[in-house]
């Protein structure tokens, strides 16, 4: 017996996307995605390319200093006026994106990259191991993450690496738990019990069974968890904790311009509104794929 | 009972897994206390008669656990650049953190009621999905943007509330509110939604009930319905949010603080981190945590409390 479609043998133990699409909810009519998913998704490309190839696309030196036009508005010559070092608001805000990108990327690849093991061993050995993994997660919960990061950042200083890896770190909870209740809610199925019976060992299971269907709902979270890194990120930048000062970043220029809120409230405005419209478009992303992909998280939180 | 008694447990074991993480992390990792206190300019001899002053120079364990010693009796230590006692400084900071969110959740209140019930009664309606788009933009302000923007708007453009100094209670009610309002109104503005999705998902179930339609069907008018039959069992669940919530805010206040200038806990654990006030930073880190992990505790006892099929469930769990 073959696929037809693919001409392979069709492997009894390996069901594994098809339950996904059974599990398909309700959201949108018959998989088409709409406004609310494709503008957002343009804003984010737009953002991440210039982002990107922000020295080559004409844009003004982030640094330059220019003292005769300080703190000016809006013109032709600086699209979204200058701060009160006369620096380009439009330049900070594109070299800001690089790191509010990197951090909200790579933080929560961090703590997937180690909380879906975790998740996964707790989930499918159960017992004991659960019970520790669990405890463990709780008391780490009990430290609030800010508080955790603040702490971070005394000890380790204010730094890209060091601001990804400890935004990384508070990722891991809420990963462990999501693939914690995929695997939970797989282990019992009867292609893991196949598995066993030709002879499959636990690892054997957890990587080629369990690993596919639990990285869907895991990744699904993802695009919410850089959201809310980029959240985080720009409070720790905001209070001067993130990449040290003169590197342009979003919450870092919010900042900046507090003192001069009354008569240049561009300098905090325009930073402020790329950036919400940015976490607002990871979240609107995420959750459309998330509603369509996955609802096992609520399982068994 | 032995529900409380496993929670009880598991709490002890928390609260000693923090003060031991908090310990190690600001004593053992780099960045020695003695060479911050000595500043820069210090000879070695100088650091090393600080550290041996502060007993730095005996091993970890043995420090852990004389700090543990007098941490329990109530003995914090003293900040190295105010020489204040480091319980008196959260003490007398406290209430300031425990207003601000007090004052937040009303406004968060205040805000999710009325737009759940409308979303719940207009279920997926326009209505409904304009509350649901807004609040979802909501969520996506941070709070210290919120705080920037309420500044901008409120006290700047419209010049409704100058951004004031914190005036304590003695100096009146009005004096000491009116500088809680705008940090409490940028903290709601994420709150309120969380609360709303939740009291309109639970209002919709209620509404299904029979005896809503039994009440309708006697003549009563809508809104007489929903807030005297409806609103009550509703609620419930929002409640309980309400409450693990406030753990949450704890982390969201202290941007809010030190932006208001509200002498509260958060701004001084943002201020004993810049001046780099290590023992400060390890007092106000336990004591956040231990906070936290109380209010969840109680919560989750409350919650047993109001609905008795936990008090069996999770005793075996």
């Amino acid at each position: 017996m073959a696929d037809p479609t693919t001409n392979r043998p069709l492997d009894p133990v390996r069901p594994t996307l098809s339950r996904f699409r059974r599990m398909r909810p309700t959201t949108g009519k018959s998989g088409q995605f709409g406004i609310a998913f494709w503008l957002p998704l343009a804003w984010l490309v737009l953002i991440s390319f210039t982002a990107i190839f922000a020295p080559w696309i004409g844009i003004q030196d982030p640094d330059s200093l220019d003292f005769i036009n300080l703190q000016t508005p809006p013109n032709d010559a600086h699209l979204l006026g200058t701060d009160h070092l006369g620096r380009d608001v439009l330049a900070r805000v594109i070299y800001g994106a690089r790191v509010s990108l990197v951090v909200g990327f790579c933080a929560p690849v961090v703590g997937m990259l180690l909380g879906l093991p975790i998740g996964m061993i707790a989930g499918y050995f159960g017992g004991r191991i659960d019970g520790f993994i669990v405890g463990a997660i709780d008391t780490f919960l009990a430290v609030p993450g800010l508080v955790l990061l603040l702490l971070f950042s005394l000890i380790f200083g204010g730094s890209l690496l060091v601001v990804t890896v400890s935004l990384g770190l508070l990722f891991i909870p809420i990963f462990s738990r999501i693939s914690r209740a995929a695997t939970l809610s797989f282990k019992s199925s009867e292609f893991i019990l196949a598995a066993r019976t030709i002879g499959a060992n636990d690892f054997n299971i957890l990587v080629r069974e369990l690993l596919p269907n639990v990285v869907l709902p895991v990744l699904a979270f993802g695009l919410v968890a850089v959201a809310g890194a980029i959240v985080v990120e720009g409070a720790l930048s905001f209070l001067g904790l993130s990449v040290p000062a003169p590197h342009p970043s979003w919450g870092g220029m919010i900042a900046g311009g507090r003192e001069h809120l009354e008569e240049s409230p561009h300098i905090s405005i325009f930073p402020a509104i790329v950036m919400f419209l940015t976490v607002l478009s990871f979240n609107l992303v995420g959750d459309t794929l998330r509603s369509r992909f996955a609802d096992v998280r609520e399982a068994a939180i | 009972m032995r529900y409380v008694l496993k929670r009880v447990r598991r709490l002890v074991v928390v609260i000693f897994a923090v003060t031991l993480f908090t310990f190690l992390l600001v004593n053992v990792l780099p960045g020695d206390v003695a060479y911050d206190i000595a500043g820069q300019d210090a000879s070695e001899e100088e650091v090393q008669a600080i550290r041996a002053d502060l007993g730095l120079d005996r091993p970890v364990m043995v420090r852990y656990v004389e700090w543990l010693g007098d941490f329990v009796q109530g003995d914090w230590g003293r900040s190295f650049r105010t020489d204040e006692p480091v319980v008196e400084a959260i003490l007398s900071r406290f209430p300031v953190s425990l207003e601000l969110m007090l004052v937040a959740q009303v406004f968060a209140l205040i805000l999710a009621v009325p737009f759940g019930i409308i979303a719940a009664y207009r279920a997926g309606r326009t209505t409904d999905r304009a509350i649901a788009t807004a609040g979802f933009m909501s969520l996506s302000i941070p709070s210290f943007m919120a705080a920037i923007l309420l500044i901008l708007i409120v006290s700047l453009n419209l010049g409704w509330l100058p951004t004031s100094e914190y005036e304590p209670l003695s100096e009146g009610l009005w004096a000491n509110l009116r500088a809680f309002i705008l940090p409490a109104l940028a903290i709601a503005m994420a709150e309120w939604v969380i609360l709303m999705r939740v009291l309109r998902a639970d209002m919709i179930g209620v509404l299904q009930q029979d005896y809503i339609s039994l009440a309708r069907a006697k003549g009563l008018p809508v809104w007489h319905v929903i807030l005297r039959h409806a609103l009550k069992p509703a609620s419930f669940s929002m409640i309980t949010v309400l409450g693990l919530q406030i753990g949450n805010l704890v982390g969201g206040s202290i941007i809010i603080e030190s932006i208001f200038a509200l002498p509260g806990v958060g701004r001084l654990l943002i201020n004993a981190i810049y001046a780099r006030d290590f023992i400060v930073v390890q007092g106000v880190v336990v004591f956040i945590a231990f906070a936290y992990v109380m209010v969840n505790f109680i919560v989750d006892l409350l919650y047993a409390v109001l609905d008795p099929r936990i008090r069996t469930e999770r005793a075996d769990g």
